[in-house]
């Protein structure tokens, strides 16, 4: 195979499933926000639970579908591009995503149509039911998607028969491979707090058109909450993960590292540039010691550098080193937003202080470019293999030349840029829209020519959402 | 006792592929026949009735393609290839008509013709490549070396794209059929001439490719027109054409519900007669179920999971529909 359809194909994966997972990890945060929303109404009674639940009801079906339909393309891409590791691998890792599909996307397909339109079909109990049902599915699919690409990381419980092909040889060690926990953890919290600077954002974009939007405090409020707890819960389990990944992955530490020889005690390059043709991280500054502190919690503890390795077992070490410097800067600048919204809410100033709502209006996109910057550390990282240690990506790919991927690839910009984009843009239009006059207005009176009737809602006043525009 | 796992795995992807052609089969059916009227009431009406339902139907896509890479990696790992075009087109066509369920009532008066043609030609062309892909496997793919080896136009034949033709008209007669189990008044009525015409194109289809099919492979002749063979295989055709009969019987009675349900019947005739022709094989002509199998130890452990979670799935599957049986009245939604 050329190495020109090896990289097209490795693009094209790459280019699909960066913006497939900005879905599935928006949706996941945004289904458990929407049951905890669904369930205090229940409990509270508090109308504005309601108000801003259907709210974010909206904008998780607009998210949902798009996360569907970009996902069933990863569920073939596998064999479309990447056929020798289907047949080499499919049998310890195929199973796992056979779960996914049963345990998860059955049960959120399944109770998302009461969830969206059954409100008034099956009563508030089961509704919020349903809420729930589809929010665990989320989260179970993340399990199984995430074991998945824990175990290309970090494989175990395996053997390889007399034609190279990968078998088990112990489930629970498949699955629960040693980076899994804290690949899961990492991710579903980045989830949630991807959720919750676009829910500040939202809510700071209202209350700074009036502060005494009751949902845009809610939203405010609940998301700030979120921020200041689940921030340096995150940075923990990442610090966590980067030590799992210097005990299994020391070469892909070395390249985000930046570090070409190992040494103790090794300074922490804060920037640089890694040339590999060189050897070395040029225009670099350090802090001194600080790499040993961070990876062996020692002042004088030996990094590993990329030179311990076969050259053409290498990562390319500048896309890696700049995309984890890309994921902890955000990282940093959320803890700072979350500090800075709890200091507000100590004062009392939470809905008024301005420059906190905008700056988390500029802040509300950043969760995503911190999951695709962490997923492209952890994914080039592994390069270049796609079983890490045992099957190279060269080895990988379909027998597919390079005109047929130029094709596809060229289809799938087009599409996802043209078809995602107007989604995005109609998400953004819904959440412009003032979460507490969106009820009530003209109850069953028909919205536009499509003569489409809001529905009844539960309580008496409680028309749906009307239509757009 | 040693239990043939392959065989219980062949049973069940061929199910999942089954219950998928005839779950999306309705719901692109639907956007198949979306130009037949130019009412925007009737459109959103035809849209709702498989809205809450539509993304359900197309998980069991999912359970088929990831059930295959699970348990049959060498059939996954030589097909896909084998119709990469068709494979993306459909993948293409799914997105456009999937989003549609969205943005139609998202976007502005002017815009909504866009997204009805995104509805419509997304799920024709879905439907045509699954046509194209069932017809390519049915010709035979060329394999050497556990490795597709054959070329990148090779899908296109004059048999894959009459078959890609005949699954546009079968999905059109579910489509228009469910719409006459789902609407009333004008629109049903509407739609019970359409299945009238959709019927006969597909009998029409079928005609044909029984015909086409055995000149295609000697198996297949032998397996339909020789003795003993014949007395296993003769029931299908004589069942079909039992079929077609109650199903016109129901048209010209103006019956809701037996239309739709003789419509599946058809399908599934059809599917088993395919069967029959394509078994103990998985890609035709090449691998056999056995073959094509990952080890026991990964069948059994997707097997636990799918005894347990199957009939749940249809549990819950059958409750979403009970939640949204009945004819489709008002147009709610969340949106």
């Amino acid at each position: 195979m050329d190495s020109i359809a090896v990289d097209l194909a490795r693009f094209q994966f790459a280019f699909t499933i960066a913006f497939h997972i900005i879905f599935p990890a928006f949706t996941i945060g945004l289904a458990s926000f929407l049951a905890v929303l669904e369930g205090l109404w229940l409990w509270t009674g508090r109308d504005v639970y309601l108000r801003v639940f259907k709210f974010w009801l909206v904008i998780f079906a607009l998210s949902f579908a798009m996360g569907v339909v970009s996902g069933i393309v990863m569920a073939y891409q596998f064999g479309t591009n990447w056929s020798a590791f289907a047949d080499k691998t499919g049998a310890v890792i195929g199973p796992l995503m056979g779960y996914e599909v049963l345990t998860a996307f059955f049960l959120e397909a399944g109770f998302l149509g009461i969830m969206l339109f059954g409100m008034n079909r099956v009563g508030k109990k089961l509704h919020f039911f349903a809420t729930v049902v589809v929010a665990i599915g989320t989260a179970l699919s993340a399990f199984w998607i995430l074991s998945v690409n824990s175990w290309m990381q970090t494989p175990a419980g395996y053997a390889i028969n007399e034609i190279g092909q990968f078998v088990p040889a112990s489930w629970l060690e498949i699955i629960f491979n040693p980076s899994f926990p804290f690949r899961l953890v990492h991710m579903v919290l980045a989830a949630y707090l991807t959720t919750a600077f676009v829910v500040a954002a939202v809510g700071a974009y209202h209350l700074l058109r009036n502060r005494f939007s009751e949902a845009a405090q809610v939203m405010f409020s609940m998301a700030m909450w979120m921020i200041i707890v689940v921030t340096p819960i995150q940075m923990i389990a990442g610090d966590y993960h980067g030590l799992n990944t210097l005990e299994h992955q020391p070469a892909k530490v070395a390249a985000m590292e930046g570090h070409f020889d190992s040494q103790g005690p090794a300074p922490l390059i804060l920037f640089g540039w890694p040339d590999m043709e060189a050897g070395e991280t040029k225009y670099k500054i350090e802090v001194p010691y600080l790499s040993s502190i961070i990876l062996t919690h020692s002042l004088t503890g030996v990094v590993p550098g990329l030179n311990d390795f076969p050259r053409e077992d290498w990562p390319p070490a500048a896309i890696v080193f700049v995309s984890f410097r890309i994921m902890v800067g955000i990282g940093v600048l959320m803890l700072l937003v979350g500090v800075w919204g709890l200091w507000s809410r100590f004062r009392g100033r939470l809905y008024e202080s301005e420059w906190l709502q905008r700056a988390s209006i500029v802040m509300g996109p950043t969760g995503f470019i911190a999951i695709i910057a962490g997923w492209t550390t952890t994914e080039v990282g592994r390069q270049p293999y796609t079983v890490y240690g045992l099957l190279r990506t060269a080895d990988s790919v379909s027998p597919v030349a390079a005109p047929a991927v130029w094709a596809s690839l060229v289809v799938f910009v087009v599409v996802y840029f043209v078809v995602f984009g107007v989604g995005i843009f109609y998400i953004f239009r819904s959440m412009g829209k003032s979460p507490d006059t969106s009820h009530g207005v003209e109850e069953g009176v028909p919205v536009r020519s499509a003569g489409i009737t809001p529905a009844q809602a539960l309580q008496p006043n409680e028309g749906d959402r009307s239509h757009d525009d | 006792m040693m239990i043939d796992y392959p065989l219980i795995w062949g049973f069940l992807i061929a199910v999942a592929i089954f219950a998928y052609v005839v779950l999306d089969g309705f719901d692109l059916g639907i956007g198949i026949l979306y130009p037949t009227t130019k009412d925007a009431d009737e459109r959103t009406l035809m849209m709702n009735s498989v809205a809450p339902v539509w993304d359900g139907n197309e998980t069991w896509l999912i359970l088929g393609g990831g059930g295959l890479f699970a348990v049959f990696p060498l059939a996954y790992s030589v097909i896909m290839p084998a119709v990469y075009a068709p494979i993306i087109g459909m993948l293409i066509g799914l997105i456009f008509r999937g989003v549609a369920f969205e943005f139609r009532f998202k976007s502005s008066e002017e815009r909504r013709p866009f997204w009805d043609l995104s509805f419509f030609a997304g799920s024709l062309v879905a439907a045509f490549c699954q046509g194209l892909v069932l017809g390519t496997l049915v010709k035979g793919i060329t394999v050497v070396d556990r490795t597709y080896a054959g070329g990148w136009w090779d899908w296109l034949s004059p048999f894959s794209v009459m078959t890609g033709l005949a699954v546009v008209s079968g999905y059109a007669l579910l489509g228009s059929t469910w719409l006459v189990m789902k609407l009333e008044g004008r629109p049903q009525e509407h739609f019970r001439r359409l299945s009238k015409y959709t019927a006969i194109l597909l009998v029409g289809f079928l005609l044909l490719v029984s015909i086409w099919m055995p000149f295609l492979n000697e198996d297949i002749m032998v397996k339909w027109f020789s003795f003993p063979y014949l007395l296993y295989t003769f029931p299908v055709p004589l069942l079909v054409a039992i079929t077609v009969l109650v199903l016109w019987r129901a048209l010209m009675r103006d019956s809701d519900y037996t239309p739709f349900l003789a419509s599946l019947v058809l399908f599934l005739l059809t599917y088993v007669g395919l069967g029959i022709n394509i078994y103990p094989e998985i890609v035709p002509g090449v691998y056999t179920l056995w073959e094509a199998a990952a080890p026991d130890s990964s069948l059994k452990f997707l097997l636990v999971g799918a005894v347990i979670l199957i009939p749940m799935i249809l549990a819950y599957t059958a409750y979403a529909y009970y939640v949204f049986r009945g004819k489709i009245k008002s147009t709610e939604g969340y949106h």
